[in-house]
């Protein structure tokens, strides 16, 4: 059975200085103000697609945190914002590929917004198809040990991803060649509508690590300080050729599954409104003020600041270049190098 | 020049590419240890090690994926899928992933890769060792899908295809492994992917084929040719995807009528649009109908070494119908 990551671990004991816990926490909240300003733009008819992450900032930043930008291999999903801000995108970037702009560095348009992709930072592109990039993450991680790398990958997915066979057989794989790469499961509890009671017959998807010969781990998703324990002792194990690990971050999102979901017909308020006590960010926000990182009017600044910023990107985002129709034909396959 | 079958040149194409360059892998069920069931990597688990030479889980979907993402970071992945009957759990990886990664990521990510797969009828395979599989593919952009028949070509073409930046779906028919013999040049060349090649020249009909179908096109014109003086043109398609136009409509502009023989299901197989091709571009230069033969429209062809022989088109069949067009 998976392990429960439940001992407390001071930020001292973590290597995280003063300066990491407030860059985590200011992405996380920059996380949460890009979602609230996308749904907004969402009503105004300016962004006819969003995907809200409200509610897993904690897993997504905290275990992301334990990669390395420049040197590790970040395969996300669609809910990932936060994911990819520790990759190195930008709010700007979200809101580019949120109006579908030219300059979305994820697809230039093409795809919905947080398809992510980006060659630089070392972001893998997606797709939609649930768990398809899960063998990518894999196949990748092959390579990184077949060219003597020390690199890892990670790789992170809902819970409704690991029903998939697919998933299965990137795991297995995976288990087999001991790979440097562990998977997040960023377990909310639906796959859109469809309870987890419903999806697996087991309470928790990190049992199944145990089918592919490597540890599960399960731990609370919306502490982020848990999850990055849990996940920088994958990363070392990884790194050090012990092979993958998959953690399970229990949490819940806010918002429904997209802007064109009605939650209302799958889940009460009173569920939405008790999950919401346990938001992430409000607690990060609490461990930071007792252990002085922050002071009492800091949050409030900070999410002014941010708030700031997050309008001035949308502004240029808007403002930036649509796609030109006539690139319609473009990289479908390699074009000629110019010589 | 060395005379070798097909599914020997393969072999000794693709053990070539792994000696000359360690970024290519080959991956796939029974690839290591058995040497592939049909013999394709023979000696490679020996020769280059389990790294380069891996024995997957029976899983064709990890099997393409994962090439994805050994293309994604440096290698040059042939993935292997034991039967091309058997690819169809790999298919939205093939159509999702591996035909749009470029597409979907304006150009950011490409995937150098080849999928390899035996097709075809004519082995006692009946429904699930049997099937053609190239119109589902050669449907998708951003996937080239290549159909060689010869020891030549399916060399050339496979050393062509792991040095494309581009996934390459690279067919092999069964019944020409063992069946058909060629000379192929002892150094490394390649036969670009994209254009036909006229196999052989002639002037009073064109026959499109590929596959098994365009050995037995060949053996229906050397037919035609002694028995009524009949000079057939035969254009071997080679790859379907980017399909050559150009090369197929000069042949039929030049001998006037047109014939295309596959033996996947009829309809909308590739045949379906190489005709539309010739009708669309070339109507005006045909003096007589366009032909189309295909596999009948049932789900596969039979066990039963007779109703095998029910499903797949042979050279009486073709010869008969060359001659009909002929003197039409």
């Amino acid at each position: 059975m998976a392990t429960r990551l439940t001992r407390r671990t001071s930020p001292e004991a973590l290597g995280l200085s003063a300066d990491d816990l407030r860059s985590m926490y200011r992405t996380m909240v920059t996380a949460r103000l890009v979602d609230e300003a996308a749904f907004r733009l969402n009503r105004q008819g300016k962004a006819p697609f969003v995907v809200p992450v409200s509610g897993h900032e904690g897993c997504q930043v905290g275990t992301a945190w334990a990669l390395e930008r420049g040197r590790d291999v970040w395969v996300p999903y669609y809910r990932d914002v936060g994911v990819v801000l520790v990759a190195g995108m930008t709010p700007y970037d979200i809101f580019l590929g949120l109006f579908a702009k030219a300059d979305d560095p994820s697809s230039g348009g093409r795809q919905m917004p947080n398809h992510w992709g980006s060659r630089r930072l070392g972001i893998i592109s997606h797709s939609s198809p649930i768990a398809s990039q899960l063998p990518h993450a894999v196949g990748i991680a092959y390579a990184i040990r077949y060219r003597g790398e020390d690199a890892v990958v990670g790789s992170w997915f809902g819970e409704g991803a690991t029903s998939e066979g697919i998933w299965h057989e990137a795991l297995n794989f995976a288990g087999i060649h001991r790979l440097p790469v562990v998977f997040v499961c960023e377990n909310n509890r639906y796959a859109i509508s469809v309870a987890q009671n419903k999806q697996m017959a087991i309470e928790d998807v990190a049992d199944r690590a145990a089918a592919y010969g490597f540890p599960g781990v399960v731990v609370d998703g919306n502490d982020v300080l848990a999850c990055y324990a849990a996940m920088k002792e994958a990363v070392a194990r990884a790194r050090a050729g012990e092979g993958p690990t998959l953690i399970e971050a229990k949490t819940y999102r806010y918002f429904p599954h997209t802007s064109d979901d009605d939650d209302r017909t799958y889940r009460s308020r009173e569920e939405v409104e008790e999950a919401r006590r346990r938001d992430p960010i409000r607690r990060f926000e609490r461990v930071l003020l007792d252990l002085g990182v922050l002071t009492a009017s800091d949050p409030e600044q900070i999410a002014a600041e941010i708030k700031e910023d997050v309008e001035r990107r949308i502004d240029e985002a808007w403002a930036a270049p649509d796609p030109d129709p006539a690139t319609l034909y473009r990289h479908v396959f390699a074009e000629p190098v110019d010589p | 020049m060395t005379e070798k079958n097909v599914v020997t040149a393969i072999h000794d194409a693709l053990h070539d590419a792994m000696a000359a360059d360690d970024r290519v892998v080959v991956l796939g069920e029974d690839v290591g240890a058995r040497g592939g069931v049909f013999r394709v990597t023979q000696g490679f688990l020996e020769e280059f090690g389990e790294a380069r030479v891996i024995d997957t889980p029976l899983a064709e979907g990890a099997i393409v994926g994962i090439a994805v993402g050994m293309a994604l970071h440096g290698l040059l992945p042939v993935a292997e899928i034991e039967f091309a009957d058997f690819i169809h759990p790999a298919f939205d990886q093939m159509v999702s992933e591996v035909a749009r990664m470029r597409y979907r990521s304006n150009g950011d990510f490409g995937l150098p890769m080849v999928v390899r797969a035996p097709w075809g009828g004519g082995v006692h395979g009946a429904l699930y060792h049997s099937q053609s599989v190239e119109a589902f593919f050669a449907h998708v952009p951003g996937l080239k899908v290549v159909v060689p028949s010869t020891p030549y070509d399916a060399a050339g073409m496979l050393r062509a295809a792991i040095a494309d930046p581009d996934p390459v779906l690279f067919l092999e028919h069964k019944r020409t492994y063992r069946l058909i013999s060629g000379e192929v040049p002892d150094e490394p060349y390649a036969v670009p992917i994209g254009p036909a090649d006229v196999k052989r020249e002639g002037t009073d009909l064109t026959a499109i084929s590929y596959g098994l179908m365009l050995h037995h096109c060949l053996e229906a014109a050397a037919r035609l040719e002694r028995e009524h003086g009949i000079s057939v043109e035969v254009v071997d398609v080679r790859t379907l995807n980017p399909l050559d136009r150009e090369t197929i409509l000069a042949s039929v502009r030049k001998t006037g009528k047109a014939m295309v023989v596959y033996e996947d299901n009829r309809t909308y197989g590739a045949g379906a649009e190489i005709v539309a091709t010739i009708a669309e571009e070339a109507l005006f230069d045909l003096d007589g109908p366009l032909v189309r033969i295909g596999g009948p429209d049932v789900p596969a062809m039979g066990f039963a070494t007779n109703l095998e022989h029910a499903f797949l088109p042979d050279v009486d069949l073709i010869a008969a119908r060359m001659l009909e067009l002929a003197r039409f």
